[in-house]
């Protein structure tokens, strides 16, 4: 059969429509299809906890070595099942790393050598201007307007991208299938598949459920996390009366966890 | 035609082969596979008809609730209250806690593999 151009574009915007049509076609051939999504059925829990601008603190004279620091990275990896792979494909969401990498713009030869080698906590900085939503392709990665940088692992194509745009080295990907990593799997929370890039969440799953993130819980007092919005909150008090740095503030991604110095 | 003897018979085999799903399946009826529904608890979040025929929208749509919107209470028609969970709701210990005897039996049926089970993980039976 001889098909010309015209007829070929007519036939393919036809299916087109009849594809983006289709949630709306649900609906009409099976009325209230779509009624789990009624805006009246669903709401937040009361517990909830908000904030216009939730902020993390991480007081460094707290925390001094690795040690101290593992409680949190457990407690964070534990409830999330991150898998341990170790050597350098390895996926963290919550990890130390040396002075010189965690503020590279602070050097100077005159830096006290308890800093100089001190570990320093490193995750998701959960930026104002975050370069990795700027560049994701599929919108998996986006900022919620409570500040948190969310990554919807169900749409993450696995691009990378977002590993280019992030100057923290936040992100992870999953080379392989993590379940065999994981030394026991928590059922309540899902593991990943291969192809997927992960970070952390800020605990958004647990504040949506009125607690406090995990890493936070264990610190004993070591991280504080809070809205910076609110002048009255414990974030906004401590940064207030401590010194406090972020990390590559020349880069202009507005951090929004802060080092207490 | 040139070659006719070769490319007749190759054609044929050829869309023998193609239409081989649809013609192998022919006859068989199909059968509904018998489920274990779960003892502790009568009603599902929403009337099981729709359920069975809509689930997979239902889940879809908490799922999008949940992760892009940050809403995860849902409030059925009789008013009772659910955490919008695969996990903590769908598959907890009080609902569906086996797997096998509910979700796969239609899906195998179905010979249709979601791949939700690759992230989300089953609670096992008994477990809480
Ligand atoms: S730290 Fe990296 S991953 Fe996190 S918001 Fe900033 S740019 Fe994105
Ligand atoms: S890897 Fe995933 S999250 Fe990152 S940019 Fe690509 S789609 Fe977005």
């Amino acid at each position: 059969m001889a098909i010309n151009r015209r007829t070929f574009l007519k036939a393919a915007g036809l299916t087109t429509l009849a594809g983006v049509a289709g949630h709306a076609a649900m609906e009409l051939l099976a009325p209230g299809a779509l009624e789990a999504a009624r805006p009246e059925s669903v709401g937040r829990f009361p517990e909830e906890l908000t904030a216009k601008r939730w902020a993390m603190l991480i007081d460094t004279k707290k925390f001094t070595t690795v040690q101290t620091y593992q409680r949190s990275i457990d407690a964070c990896h534990v409830l999330h099942n991150v898998p341990h792979i170790p050597g350098d494909q390895e996926i963290k969401w919550l990890w130390t790393d040396s002075f010189k990498h965690v503020f590279p713009d602070q050097q100077h030869e005159l830096v006290p050598d308890a800093i100089k080698n001190q570990p320093f906590l490193a995750l998701c900085n959960h930026c104002d201007n975050p370069p990795c939503v700027r560049v994701c392709p599929t919108k998996a990665t986006f900022k919620r307007d409570d500040g948190i940088v969310m990554m919807d692992m169900h749409r993450c194509i696995g691009c990378r991208y977002c590993m280019a745009g992030c100057p923290y080295g936040a992100r992870s990907f999953n080379f392989w299938d993590p379940r065999p990593f994981i030394a026991n799997i928590d059922p309540y929370y899902p593991t990943r598949m291969i192809g997927v890039v992960e970070k952390c969440t800020f605990c958004e799953d647990r504040l949506a459920r009125g607690q406090i993130p995990a890493c936070v819980e264990v610190s004993e007092g070591a991280m504080i996390f809070g809205d910076l919005d609110n002048q009255d909150s414990e974030v906004r008090r401590v940064l207030r009366e401590r010194y406090s740095l972020r990390r590559k503030p020349s880069l202009g991604t507005k951090p929004h966890v802060f080092y207490l110095i | 035609m040139y070659n006719a003897g070769k490319i007749i018979p190759g054609l044929l085999i050829f869309l023998g082969l193609v239409t081989f799903p649809f013609w192998s399946n022919l006859g068989g009826a199909y059968e509904a596979p018998e489920l274990v529904m779960p003892e502790a608890e009568e009603e599902c979040v929403l009337a099981g008809d729709w359920m069975r025929a809509n689930h997979m929208i239902l889940l879809d749509d908490w799922r999008d609730l949940a992760v892009r919107d940050n809403k995860r209470l849902f409030t059925n028609d009789a008013g009772k209250r659910f955490d919008m969970s695969l996990t903590k709701t769908c598959l907890s210990s009080q609902c569906h806690a086996n797997k096998d005897t509910f979700c796969d039996r239609c899906h195998d049926a179905l010979a249709i593999t979601p791949n939700c089970w690759d992230c989300h993980v089953v609670p096992t039976v008994g477990e809480e």
